[in-house]
């Protein structure tokens, strides 16, 4: 056994460690919290190590442990795509533990070991499913994983609100379940076996039936989108993420959307050579879920369902980049499906290290002022002065902006979108794949809307209630904590060349290219005929040198006229935190713009005493149409309970009627058996 | 490239633009003036104004925090290294590896996103409402400016700004009258005018809330920061001229680096730009400023164009 698979397993002991020693010290709740999240740490420092030994070693790693049941042996197999994922789960555990040493003291209490002991077990089973060698180990630790997420969703259950936010994920990841599991089992039924390799055996052979195929696909597409907050089957994701901790939101967010993605790439390649139709399928489910993602993220007031949506936008970005390359695959150009699948999986990574890094901070915010609408907080950059910077970098990265990690993967994915375009032989595919290349400029840009908002609504100007204006910095492992995914933020920013060494070995597995050429510090797409580099290194340098020349400047003309201070310009009134745009009304332009698609519904009463226009009272209110709940689900939900109550007259409750069902359904058996 | 030539390679275009950004700003005003029946002021004035701004200590809200310090320097080093990206007299830039139009987008991006910020740090009205607007429609501007320039850079398979330029200026000028090619030009054109905030998006000479977008987010910035952020302005304006100007009439380009290309780069350069402020200066003048939820159909329309621009340049091949 070599040290990667040492590694794996013992990463894997560590976290049973900690979930039972979290049961067992459960009375000496401070001594259970060291214990469960040093060891939630040090497995997640394991992790790290298993998968850069893949990466970097270029061996995958497989262990077998035995056979219990007869569906097939306990198989674990990470390969290069397994490792990269792994890798961004390692990362992302490891700022979240560190974090949860600091922020889950105010949890302390008699039912603190669930918290300990489920953390543990939902970080055991991300380990064990990103290793799962065939189907059946896959769907047990897939269920493991659905349990402890749900157990953390509703730990603070307590709270308005989070059982239902748990009912409603509950039942989306078990559907999602049973559709995968429908798509595996279909499989099964045409090759004979449930093991991953088996199957990539049997597809490059060509023998299953495209009935069979398009069901899979479908399948697996809505299994694995459920799971990874796909519109319209995101519902759960703005619910459940703003009601789990803040570290276990931090986890769900940046790895457990990212497993189902892993998941859908693992079994693709199951079904064979791609239709052209599923490239268009997944781009077109990408484009729909990262526009409405951020749309419905623009108008949201609470900081955590805000980052929710951002998730399902950056899932759908995902998404298009996986499109891309599955209709470039399908298209005969595995170069330029090559550069697709790289720019999908370093945003994997990207999305995992600074959505974590946003939720930890969202989390200090709220541990410190005990709100998370945006509408009541503020002026939190002069008392939480190390958070906010963090805070901001993570904004700063997800908006895409140089020279941080955000911005290559996104410039990779307008690349091989603009590498379809230019290489499709099909006239729709060339006109559709820029505007699609376009569009995604337009999430990105919606997305940096969205987090001037919530940095400058949170951290800057006045605090807009009394918690705000008496909060306090956050405690030192959760400083420490944030302060790894920040510096990654600005590392994989600069040396996308060393991003895309790493996953080059994934992707050269999944579509039999390499991707784009790189050096160290630059990117550069060179696909064809299409060409184009960028050089992130390059770019901080030319950022750098003039901003710290424009420094010197500025402090040289400070000794000479120094700056003064003055209250803020309100029309000759005192400012005061009313004054202040809010975010909802920093939202409204865009909520103009884009009524058609959100739907707001505007309520004003107004009283007036003398005049309509001295108005005394005013009150105003707004909501956005909840188009899936309201016109998807809800119908869904009562057509359900319809049949089911319509089902229940067959329970007459008579005995002799029961016995009468015994011997009808006896006889039937004995028919269709002879 | 060495470092010993890449180093004065960038001082020359940094210094070039920053040079000419007031000069630019100073004619568009003076041609506005003259159609407008009046004097006008001289064209040195933004340079007189930005020195005395320079002098003049600055004020700051007490409830800004440092991002009011930060925002306007960061804003100007963003479209300065974004200006040096474009290429103005000479077509082989040395700092191409750095980045491509996309870059120099999201720099401008990166610009935009600190404005926006400083806006809203000082705790008034006018900023949150000049941040709001600003942030809502650079969003929609921003894809119609990348799709018209994506029409160009499918043509010649590169997004790398070197690249475009040089394949246009090698090509014939029959060409530049083809449908695809006119109508990118004015769907870009349109996105220049949107994000460049003149009339009829926004009103760059008035201090009125209803009508400022941009003046919204600086108008608690003061002395010498004012000068880094109206600074911002003028190169942000030099540096899109020039992308317009250079991707779509690429004519008299210098294509080496010998005296009489460099002069003939030049005179073309400023030639290119004068005509431009000129348009600009006439659509600023004949139009009037449209409100602000109308704003969408415009910036709409620019997509269109270039929407058909994609189509047509498909269609015609």
């Amino acid at each position: 056994m070599d040290s990667g698979e040492s590694a794996y397993l013992v990463s894997a002991v560590l976290f049973a460690a900690g979930a039972l020693g979290s049961l067992a010290l459960r009375r000496r709740v401070a001594v259970c919290n060291g214990a469960a999240h040093g060891a939630a740490l040090l497995g997640a420092a394991a992790a790290l190590v298993a998968a850069l030994r893949v990466l970097l070693g270029g061996e995958a790693l497989s262990v077998t442990l035995g056979q219990t049941f007869p569906f097939g042996p306990w198989a674990f197999r990470v390969d290069a795509l397994g490792a990269f994922f792994l890798l961004a789960f390692a990362l992302s555990a490891l700022a979240a533990s560190g974090y949860a040493l600091g922020y889950v003291r105010e949890f302390y209490g008699r039912d603190f070991f669930a918290l300990g002991a489920a953390y543990n077990l939902f970080l055991l089973s991300l380990l064990l499913v990103l290793g799962a060698g065939n189907a059946f180990t896959f769907l047990v630790v897939w269920e493991l994983m659905a349990l402890t997420s749900f157990l953390l969703v509703v730990f603070r259950h307590r709270e308005a609100g989070v059982t239902r936010a748990g009912f409603v994920y509950i039942v989306m990841t078990h559907a999602g379940t049973a559709c995968i599991t429908g798509a595996f089992l279909l499989l099964f039924r045409a090759t004979g076996s449930l093991d991953f390799s088996a199957w990539a055996a049997a597809a490059a052979g060509g023998t299953l039936p495209a009935g069979v195929r398009t069901a899979a696909f479908l399948l697996a597409l809505a299994g694995f989108g459920a799971k990874a907050g796909v519109i319209p089957l995101h519902v759960w994701l703005p619910l459940a993420h703003p009601a789990a901790p803040s570290h276990v939101s931090a986890l769900m967010s940046g790895v457990m959307l990212k497993v189902a993605v892993y998941g859908l790439l693992r079994f693709l390649p199951a079904l064979g050579p791609a239709e052209p139709w599923w490239g268009a399928a997944v781009l077109a489910a990408g484009a729909v879920t990262a526009l409405l993602g951020i749309l419905y993220a623009l108008v949201d007031v609470d900081l955590k369902r805000f980052l929710a949506f951002s998730s399902v936008e950056n899932v759908g970005v995902i998404l298009l980049g996986l499109g891309a390359a599955l209709s470039l695959q399908g298209l005969g150009l595995p170069t330029a499906a090559a550069l697709a699948l790289a720019a999908s999986l370093y945003h994997v990574l990207n999305h995992a290290v600074f959505k974590g890094l946003l939720f930890l901070g969202a989390g200090a915010v709220i541990g410190a002022t005990h709100t998370g609408n945006m509408d009541r907080l503020g002026g939190l950059a002069r008392r939480m002065p190390v958070t906010s910077f963090l805070f901001l970098v993570g904004a700063l990265s997800i908006s895409a902006l140089p020279p941080f990690n955000g911005f290559v993967s996104e410039w990779l994915t307008l690349q091989s979108l603009l590498a379809l375009g230019l290489l499709a032989p099909s006239a729709v595919l060339e006109i559709l794949a820029p505007v699609g290349a376009a569009a995604l400029a337009l999430t990105g840009a919606l997305a940096a809307a969205g987090f001037v908002r919530a940095y400058g609504m949170t951290f800057l100007a006045l605090p807009r209630s009394e918690a705000a204006a008496h909060a306090a910095e956050t405690s030192r492992p959760q400083r420490a904590a944030m302060v790894l995914p920040a510096v990654l933020c600005l590392a994989l920013g600069l040396a996308p060349g060393w991003v895309l060494r790493l996953l080059t070995p994934a992707v050269a597995a999944w579509t039999g290219a390499a991707p784009v050429a790189a050096s160290g510090w630059g990117a550069a797409a060179s696909v064809g005929a299409l060409a184009g580099r960028i050089t992130p290194g390059l770019l901080f340098a030319l950022l750098a040198v003039p901003g710290i020349a424009a420094l010197f400047l500025l402090r040289a003309a400070a000794r000479q006229r120094p700056e003064r201070l003055g209250p803020t310009w309100g029309c000759g009134i005192a400012p005061t935190p009313r004054m202040e745009y809010s975010a909802s009304a920093f939202s409204q332009p865009l909520r103009m713009i884009f009524r058609q698609i959100l739907r707001p519904r505007p309520e004003l009463e107004a009283r007036h005493e003398v005049s309509p226009y001295f108005a005394c009272y005013l009150r105003y209110r707004t909501e956005i149409t909840p188009v899936f709940e309201r016109y998807l689900y809800g119908p869904a939900a009562r057509l359900l309970v319809e049949a089911s109550q319509r089902l229940r007259g067959i329970q007459a409750g008579g005995i002799r009627l029961y016995l009468a069902y015994i011997l009808a359904t006896l006889v039937f058996l004995l028919v269709v058996a002879l | 490239m060495t470092l010993s030539q890449l180093l004065p390679a960038m001082g020359l275009q940094a210094a070039l633009v920053l040079a000419l950004a007031p000069l630019l700003q100073g004619l568009i005003k003076k041609i506005k003036a003259r159609l407008q029946n009046r004097q006008g002021p001289p064209l040195g004035q933004p340079y007189a104004d930005l020195v005395k701004l320079w002098r003049k200590a600055p004020v700051f809200s007490e409830h800004a925090s440092w991002v009011s310090r930060v925002a306007p320097p960061l804003g100007l080093v963003a479209v300065l290294a974004a200006a040096t990206l474009i290429p103005t007299v000479f077509a082989g830039l040395p700092l191409a590896p750095a980045g491509d139009v996309l870059a120099v987008t999201m720099l401008f991006a990166l610009a935009r996103f600190f404005t926006a910020l400083g806006g809203l740090d000082a705790g008034s009205a006018f900023g949150g409402m000049g941040s709001s607007r600003e942030m809502a429609l650079s969003a929609l501007v921003e894809p119609a400016m990348l799709l018209s320039v994506f029409t160009v850079a499918l043509a010649t398979g590169s997004t790398d700004l070197n690249a475009m330029v040089a394949a246009g200026a090698a090509e014939d000028p029959a060409a530049f009258l083809s449908p695809s090619h006119l109508l990118a030009l004015a769907g870009l054109f349109i996105a220049l005018i949107a994000e460049t905030g003149r009339i009829p998006v926004d009103n760059p000479d008035t201090h009125l809330e209803l009508t400022m977008i941009h003046e919204g987010m600086i108008l608690e910035t003061s002395g010498r920061y004012l000068a880094l952020a109206q600074l911002t302005h003028m190169v942000k304006q030099v540096a899109l001229f020039a992308l317009l100007a250079n991707v779509f009439l690429p004519w008299g380009i210098a294509a080496g680096w010998s005296a009489g290309a460099l002069a003939v780069g030049a005179a073309a350069f400023l030639a290119k730009l004068a005509v431009l402020a000129l348009a600009v200066a006439a659509t600023e003048t004949v139009q009037t400023k449209m409100r602000l939820f109308r704003v969408p159909d415009l910036v709409g329309a620019s997509f269109a164009l270039s929407l058909l621009a994609l189509v047509s340049g498909r269609v015609l091949r």
